[in-house]
């Protein structure tokens, strides 16, 4: 039986703005479905985004949606989630407005802990701009303004997220489709903050300049650089050359942060 | 029952006028000379379950306060000019998204870091424009401490009713200065709470102008679902291009304000009433052209002070009334000029213009005001 | 009175900005005048010369800052060379003997005594210094009654800490008595 989607589709917002062969729209899916897997109230969840191709996505779904400035989505989410802890945050945006402008915001949402989950779709480049280098554009790539190739080296988006201590963090890619949303719920599912890498394509602005010869193609090669954690513990460094390891990929327990403000809240008296 | 009396700040008491409002959420970042305003918040917050959070940047505090709004609290940020720089890009999307919030910011001087810890009046322009694109602009000036905590009160009712940022902008005199201040009673003060919506969810769309120029604010989780966005947008909350669309969106967003002048525009007038020369003064300046005043009229002098208390919109209409009547304004500012480019701009060349302008971290005294008073021709 | 202003100046860590606010306390809620106090802001509060200054009326206060400085406590040596200058004719300096030896020219009431030491030596905490000037202050101007400075003091210090503060405020209020005669 085909999966009904309309459920928390927006009437009347599609068509969305993805290029054909972009890979947002099977991430949103996989949102949707994860949504319904956990049968997410829609006026009980917001979903907020900053600026790019990828934080267009809060508009087609029928829920408190929040489109802010670029890089800012996890310093408002923050705000909706500490005024109302009841409520489901999640986040989307892309590689660019998470890790380079919205950075700061990015590292700080993960240190606290705060129980949102932060879905960051890595198409290893600025689209919506016209494609120019993001910091996930590998070394060496072709970009609008790496004309002689990227100098720059690239963040581990996982490890960043890892590093800075978030309680759940995952990756998964936009060709592994099914897996998707099975790593969305899980994230939503865990107490604190949860960050899903799903690496993505942008056939229009980086595929052209890096000779992919078709959408078919970019999306083998993610099907050929992805290999589960599970595989590759029994996999040699050889063979993991070149790899990317999906899956939950860092899961630890931690206290939440709109928990431990419940507690300060107790501590000066106040009511709850 | 005698009224709770305290000793304190301005900084201290705007955070106790932000409480007396039903401010309930407070995000922020540490900036001389501003900080008090965090730690009485960090304090009482709590205590009445309202939440405090301290943000990694300006800019993050600035987005918090307004998601926090969003989710329904009245929400408050603190800052200095240099934090001001930085939360500019999200007053922007405060100001198109129409999310009430209070940006309470200390003034120092600049540009840049410029003197933490000195008194300044700079930051009138940086809060009239600082952000892209066509926007209203809504700041009180407040000169003394209790001034400090009642006004908080109004700026939060205005940023309420009229469903937008509203600035305070105390100079680091009232801010530091300790004054004795009288908490107001539960009633005394009118609170205004935004309008929620009257029509089902079914039906809500946040900007639907048939509610008037200030449409009513759902909060999101309250069981609302709708779209917030920083593009410009239709009535329904949702991105359009449609030129006629655009326009009158931008058009209603000024309008709610200019139409609205008279409600929004307060002032005070001292000894006006048969002056030759007028001071335009505000904030801490104000205490010093009063001084002056007084002084100057023992000796004769006929002049008076109009102190702005409201500084945007700008209190055109009384200028331009004044203009006709007194034969110069004096406008002793910390600043190089920003209050008397607008006194100038409402005169219209029918008074004279004595400007007094001090960037140098002291305070324009009393003497200064009154030495001008003889170059009025 | 119309406008009495008064200056508390020395080194930062001396506890002058909290002299000043006990001051103008006394004055505001338990005298029912009107004051301001306001300070130095900033590095040179925790270190280098630092001041507290209090404006006390029976009219509400325009002007915050000093202009013509009525009463001025100088506790070191460069305190008193960078804040007497606005000192008014025939007002008031008190200083610390032990601290403050080349006093400015001019026709001021100049009282000293060991304020430092007596805090020290006499009551038993250098802490409690600013509370020994404050009295001294007091007794000096009269700016407020003995009795209300008093209570302000007590209203701003512990529970464990009410008889040291107390005694300090005595010492420094007959000492001054005493060094003014």
């Amino acid at each position: 039986m085909a999966f009904d989607y309309d459920k928390y589709i927006r009437p009347g917002k599609l068509p969305h703005i993805w290029c054909p062969g972009c890979g947002h729209g099977i991430i949103m899916k996989g949102l949707i479905r994860a949504m319904d897997t956990l049968n997410l109230k829609k006026e009980e969840t917001a979903i907020v985004s900053g600026i790019g191709c990828a934080s267009r996505l809060p508009g087609y779904i029928d829920c408190c949606t929040l489109h802010t400035a670029h890089g800012r989505a996890a310093a408002f989410a923050t705000g909706v989630k500490m005024a109302r802890p009841e409520m489901n945050v999640i986040l989307v945006g892309g590689d660019g407005d998470g890790t380079a402008i919205g950075g700061n915001h990015f590292i700080h949402a993960c240190r606290r802990n705060i129980n949102m989950t932060y879905i960051i779709m890595n198409n290893n480049i600025y689209g919506m701009t016209g494609g120019q280098f993001s910091p996930c554009t590998p070394t060496g790539a072709k970009a609008s303004t790496t004309p002689y190739g990227n100098p720059d080296p690239a963040f581990d988006v996982a490890k960043l997220a890892i590093g800075a201590g978030a309680t759940f963090v995952a990756r998964g890619t936009a060709y592994h489709a099914n897996q998707i949303d099975k790593l969305i719920t899980e994230a939503i599912q865990h107490k604190g903050f949860s960050v899903v890498e799903i690496l993505d394509d942008c056939p229009t602005t980086y595929g052209r300049r890096n000779k992919f010869k078709s959408v078919i193609e970019m999306m083998n090669r993610l099907k050929d650089v992805a290999v589960p954690v599970k595989a590759a513990e029994k996999m040699s460094a050889e063979q993991l050359e070149g790899k990317i390891l999906t899956g939950v990929l860092h899961k630890v327990e931690r206290p939440e942060y709109t928990e431990e403000y419940a507690k300060v809240i107790e501590r000066a008296g106040g009511k709850k | 029952m005698s009224k709770k009396v305290a000793f304190m700040q301005g900084n201290e008491a705007a955070a106790h006028g932000a409480l007396y409002a039903g401010c309930k959420f407070f995000a922020g970042y540490p900036i001389t000379p501003s900080t008090e305003v965090a730690e009485v918040m960090s304090a009482e917050l709590p205590k009445i379950g309202g939440k405090f959070i301290q943000m990694e940047d300006e800019i993050g505090a600035m987005a918090a306060t307004i998601g926090g709004s969003l989710a329904g609290c009245k929400s408050l940020t603190a800052t200095s000019g240099p934090g001001m720089s930085l939360k500019q890009e999200n007053i922007g999307y405060a100001c198109i998204a129409e999310v009430p919030c209070v940006i309470y910011n200390v003034m120092r001087g600049g540009p840049s870091t410029g003197m933490p810890t000195g008194p300044s009046q700079s930051d009138l322009m940086s809060a009239r424009w600082g952000t892209h694109g066509d926007h209203a602009t809504i700041a009180l000036t407040p000169a003394s401490v209790q001034e400090t905590y009642d006004m908080m009160v109004r700026a939060f009712n205005l940023a309420e009713k009229y469903r937008m940022p509203v600035h305070v902008l105390p100079d680091e005199i009232v801010a530091h200065m300790r004054e004795r201040i009288e908490f107001r009673e539960q009633g005394e003060l009118e609170v205004i709470d935004r309008t929620a919506p009257s029509v089902p969810p079914a039906e809500y769309k946040p900007y639907d102008p048939q509610f008037g120029d200030v449409p009513p604010l759902a909060a999101f989780g309250s069981g609302y679902k709708f779209h917030v966005t920083g593009l410009n947008k239709a009535a329904d909350g949702f991105p359009t291009t449609k030129a006629n669309l655009v326009q009158a969106e931008e058009e209603r967003q000024i309008r709610k304000v200019m139409a609205n002048v008279d409600d929004i525009v307060d002032f005070e007038e001292y000894k006006l009433d048969d002056a030759d020369i007028c001071v335009v003064a505000f904030g801490s300046t104000s205490r010093s052209a009063r001084y002056a005043v007084n002084e100057a009229r023992e000796k004769g002098v006929k002049v008076g002070m109009f102190r702005i208390k409201t500084f945007w919109p700008f209190p055109d209409k009384q200028i331009k009334a004044l203009a006709g009547k007194v034969k110069a304004f004096i406008v002793p500012e910390m600043n190089l000029g920003m209050c008397s480019l607008e006194v100038e701009r409402c005169a219209q060349g029918k008074a004279q213009i004595l400007g007094i302008n001090r960037v140098d971290g002291e305070p324009i005294n009393p003497d200064q005001i009154l030495e001008k008073m003889k170059e009025v021709k | 009175m119309s406008r009495y202003e008064l200056r508390f100046s020395g080194a930062g860590g001396q506890g002058l900005i909290t002299a000043g606010i006990i001051l103008a306390e006394a004055a505001s809620i338990h005298e029912g005048k009107q004051a301001v106090q306001s300070q130095s802001y900033g590095p040179e509060a925790r270190g280098g010369a630092s001041k507290s200054e209090v404006i006390i009326a029976d009219a509400p206060v325009d002007y915050p800052k000093v202009t013509k400085c009525d009463a001025l406590l100088a506790l070191t040596q460069e305190a008193c060379d960078k804040y007497s200058h606005d000192l008014k004719e025939g007002g008031i300096l008190l200083y610390d003997t032990d601290l403050v030896t080349k006093l400015p020219a001019g026709n001021y009431k100049k009282v000293g005594f060991n304020i430092i030491n007596t805090a020290k030596n006499e009551v038993g905490r250098e802490i409690v210094a600013n509370i020994v000037a404050l009295g001294a202050m007091i007794a000096l101007t009269g700016v407020v009654s003995r009795e209300n400075g008093e209570k302000a003091v007590l209203s701003r210090v512990p529970a464990a800490f009410l008889e040291l503060n107390k005694k300090a405020y005595a010492m420094g209020f007959e000492k001054a008595l005493a060094a003014s005669k």
